[in-house]
């Protein structure tokens, strides 16, 4: 393509009606708030039922009524947060229409089928939630029920779909198949050429664990919130144990949550090489840095959960010595996986170092060290809950000694295949080092899955030290709580501002650009505040949905039905 | 603790607080003092101090407020401090030592300096997947160098690539090759240390090629201030110029370019995740 022809497309581009604006804000804020809050309810909307209908399940086929109530006590969350993210979708859609109108015309023009398919789903889903949570107690035994959880499977079905669909309009504008121009007319792009683009799946993939993770995660802030709030010990219990339950579902798909990232984050570099190197090299490492000192806080205040919550469990007291080993390696591991390679100094630190990498510390910037710390404390976390799981019992089958050393065989060889591999990727050249991850990846995920599968039969039968006191928590415990979910809503629009601004001036990657005043990509403080301010509608709204759980019924706690006899999700 | 510690100090080294404190003091003189003086070791700069000092002191307060016995013992001198009446000296001398560190960090933030203040400055920005060479087109994308192509004559290309570096780059770069050339203290910032393991260690060829043919003012807008002194040097080397010094830098320091994947229809890789 000449630059001539592109100067027209440009002219034609930059004419009149092209963009709109909106008072005070502008355009590109407005746009960028209503997306993100909505993308956050829509988070919320998909997590919550996926893990509803699991705990349902958990209900059914475990014969443990607890855990229907707490099913639908998610569920009773969901119909607020519906109309909200309906709204909020309502809201993007008006604003891209009037402030983006010829970009939203080329955007429409090519997914218009997927538009309508997409609107008819969403009504679908709202009628199926409706009759999940109304039909609850209609639907309560044998058939009927399996019918009712059924319904709940279909609305994580519509609901799942609905999300790729709409995944499909933003990663086609990321990377629209490489035939497409800024010459190609948009109405003869096919439709399943343009949603099958090269980051579709990846994304889809990402945003399901996400989902789990960030649903997992507002549960365990409503319970929190529950919880401070409960006036009765029995009330506490109950919402002690679901915020238990929120925490160890977050925590558990978060730690699979890198493995799709990295998935993502390579098919990026594959589909364009330069928006590759500004997503983690140039303009956008920077939020690497951030994102590195959030995921620290997550891995060290789930931790911190869980040792807390050690206190209220009989026998975990032969453990508490140890936690304070793996916390070492938790702020080690923080401080590894914090360390920016380019880093922030002033002139003379700058002499003083012989440029913007630390001649001594600049060794944990780059990928071995950073692989190395994260995959160690994915494994002291494992660690972690492990003991918190093994707290009031004591094994009784005959092979226990042998089994518990087997365990620790495993997590030694592991840690050692993820030492071995991060020393060794600092002497082999940067595509073998890559390589490198896989096996430091293999390595941990094999010692999460045995060492669990050993648990589970050495723990078979075991003698209980007692039961869990449930509500026998500090209220600081359940602050940990509220960090793990704001810091995942953070991290989710932090995320969200990378992913979209790799595109820098661009609507659809090197096929429209943006020749809107708000075209350049913003600073990175402006984006801080920007996200923080999304964080805040969405989790002052999310508050509100909280109070108004509580208000329009009663919890779905029964009062003398504790929790006492309650388990460990693990058991 | 160890058992032949003196009861008295003991008693301070087994107590939560003191211990908090402790560590966070010694965190703060291995990452101030110890750190700089090891071995090929630089000063930290502050905004690292700062991110590492909260990082320990997260840990800390998570180490104390784990379990409740030590978090209640931990907070014991605290709450004395606060309401005991025979402590009043020292509640005096805490409020005012904490109003002088408050104001002292206040002046240290607003007190003007000649400094610089410090930038966020991508050190690889992304590269172009294509650039124009004296007029002739050049695909960056999965280039390597086309001297390699010629393993016979590989001796001379790097005899030529010295003479352009003593030439040309010496004097900014330096003998070493280490950016501490005569000219290097000069700018800011500073030129880039080729033997650095996140230089050209990171990158491919190509890159090397577009930033030296390129030079400062060819630096794409995304991660503006840019304010590099490098020449554009495609106004004074020729195209097999520049790949022979690209040849030598290698060479001399012996680092390998980063290469690109081969593997068929997978496209290609310039840079490692988690690399800045």
């Amino acid at each position: 393509m000449t630059d001539s022809a592109l100067l027209l497309l440009q002219a034609a581009a930059d004419s009149t009606h092209a963009y709109g604006e909106f008072p005070v804000i502008g355009a590109r804020a407005f746009v960028w708030i209503t997306a993100e809050v909505h993308l956050m309810f829509a988070a919320f909307v998909l997590g919550v039922p996926m893990f509803a209908v699991v705990t349902e399940a958990i209900g059914i086929f475990g014969g443990d009524e607890r855990y229907d109530r707490l099913s639908k006590e998610f569920t009773r969350l969901l119909l607020v947060a519906y109309s909200a993210t309906a709204i909020w979708g309502a809201m993007l859609v008006f604003g891209l229409s009037t402030l983006y109108p010829r970009f939203w015309a080329y955007l429409t023009t090519i997914f218009a089928p997927s538009m309508w398919l997409y609107a008819a789903l969403f009504f679908i889903e709202s009628f199926t939630l409706y009759l999940y949570y109304y039909g609850w107690d209609r639907w309560k035994k044998g058939r009927a029920k399996l019918g009712h959880w059924t319904l709940g499977i279909l609305l994580n079905v519509w609901g799942t779909i609905v999300m790729f669909i709409a995944n499909a309009w933003l990663t086609y504008m990321m990377s629209p198949p490489r035939d497409i121009t800024p010459t190609t007319d948009p109405t003869t792009i096919k439709l399943w050429h343009a949603i099958a683009n090269a980051t579709w799946m990846p994304i889809n993939v990402h945003r399901v664990i996400a989902n789990v993770v960030f649903g997992g995660a507002i549960v365990g802030a409503y319970a929190s919130y529950r919880f401070l709030a409960a006036r009765t010990d029995e009330e506490r219990a109950h919402y002690d144990w679901m915020g238990y339950v929120g925490n160890f579902i977050a925590m558990s798909a978060l730690i699979v949550l890198p493995f799709a990232g990295y998935w993502l984050g390579r098919e990026i570099y594959q589909y364009d090489q330069s928006m590759g190197i500004t997503m983690m090299g140039g303009f956008m490492s920077w939020l690497w840095v951030i994102q590195a000192f959030l995921i620290a806080v997550l891995f060290l205040t789930g931790n911190y959960y869980l040792w807390i919550g050690m206190g209220r469990i009989p026998g975990a007291e032969r453990f508490r010595p140890y936690t304070k080993y793996l916390l070492i390696v938790l702020v080690l591991g923080a401080i590894v996986w914090g360390t920016p390679h380019t880093m922030i100094a002033d002139s003379k630190e700058l002499a003083a170092m012989g440029g913007s990498h630390h001649p001594f510390l600049g060794a944990l910037g780059v990928m071995s060290a950073k692989n190395t710390a994260v995959n160690l404390m994915i494994l002291t976390t494992f660690l972690s809950f492990l003991l918190y799981r093994r707290a009031n019992t004591r094994p009784v089958v005959p092979w226990a000694r042998t089994g518990t050393i087997i365990q620790g065989a495993m997590f030694a060889v592991a840690a050692g295949v993820v030492l071995f591999y991060g020393i060794r990727g600092y002497f082999v050249e940067a595509i073998v080092r890559i390589g490198f991850s896989v096996y430091q990846v293999l390595a941990v995920l094999s010692c999460i899955v045995f060492v669990t599968l050993i648990d589970i039969l050495m723990t078979r039968g075991a003698q209980s030290l007692g039961a869990i006191r449930w509500g026998k928590m500090p209220p600081r415990s359940q602050y940990a709580l509220f960090i793990l979910a704001v810091t995942f809503t953070w991290l989710m629009g932090l995320m969200g501002f990378a992913r979209s601004g790799i595109r820098q001036y661009w609507h659809v990657w090197q096929v429209m650009q943006d020749t809107s005043k708000y075209a350049a990509t913003p600073a990175l403080g402006y984006a801080s505040k920007m996200i923080s301010l999304c964080v805040l509608i969405f989790l002052s709204l999310v508050a509100f949905v909280f109070w108004l759980g509580g208000l329009a019924e009663k919890s779905t706690f029964v009062a003398g039905e504790g929790e006492q006899g309650a388990r460990h999700v693990g058991h | 603790m160890s058992p032949r510690l003196p009861p008295a100090i003991r008693r301070y080294a087994e107590h939560p607080f003191w211990q908090a404190v402790g560590i966070v003091l010694i965190a703060y003189i291995v990452v101030v003092w110890v750190v700089p003086i090891l071995p090929g070791s630089a000063i930290v700069p502050k905004s690292v101090v700062l991110q590492y000092m909260v990082t320990v002191l997260v840990g800390v307060l998570i180490y104390v407020s784990d379990n409740e016995e030590r978090w209640r013992r931990f907070k014991e001198p605290i709450q004395a401090v606060l309401i005991e009446p025979r402590l009043k000296a020292v509640r005096a001398a805490a409020l005012a030592g904490l109003t002088a560190l408050v104001g002292l960090a206040a002046y240290g933030q607003v007190k003007t300096t000649v400094a610089a203040p410090p930038n966020l400055r991508s050190i690889h920005p992304a590269p172009p997947a294509e650039i124009t060479f004296r007029g002739k087109t050049i695909a960056l994308t999965g280039l390597e160098n086309p001297l390699r192509q010629h393993p016979d004559s590989l001796s001379s290309y790097l005899a030529e690539g010295k003479r352009v570096y003593y030439q040309n780059c010496l004097p900014c770069h330096g003998d070493h090759l280490d950016g501490q050339g005569h000219f290097g203290p000069g700018f800011n910032p500073l030129p880039a240390n080729f033997q650095d393991n996140g230089t050209i260690a990171q990158l491919t060829e190509s890159f090397v090629f577009w930033r030296v043919a390129k030079g400062g003012p060819g630096l794409p807008r995304e991660g503006t201030p840019w304010n590099s002194a490098m020449p554009v040097w495609e106004d004074f080397l020729t195209e097999r110029e520049i790949w022979s010094v690209i040849l030598f830098l290698y060479e001399q320091t012996g680092w390998k370019p980063r290469t690109w994947e081969t593997e068929a229809g997978k496209g290609e890789t310039g840079k490692g995740k988690g690399d800045d």
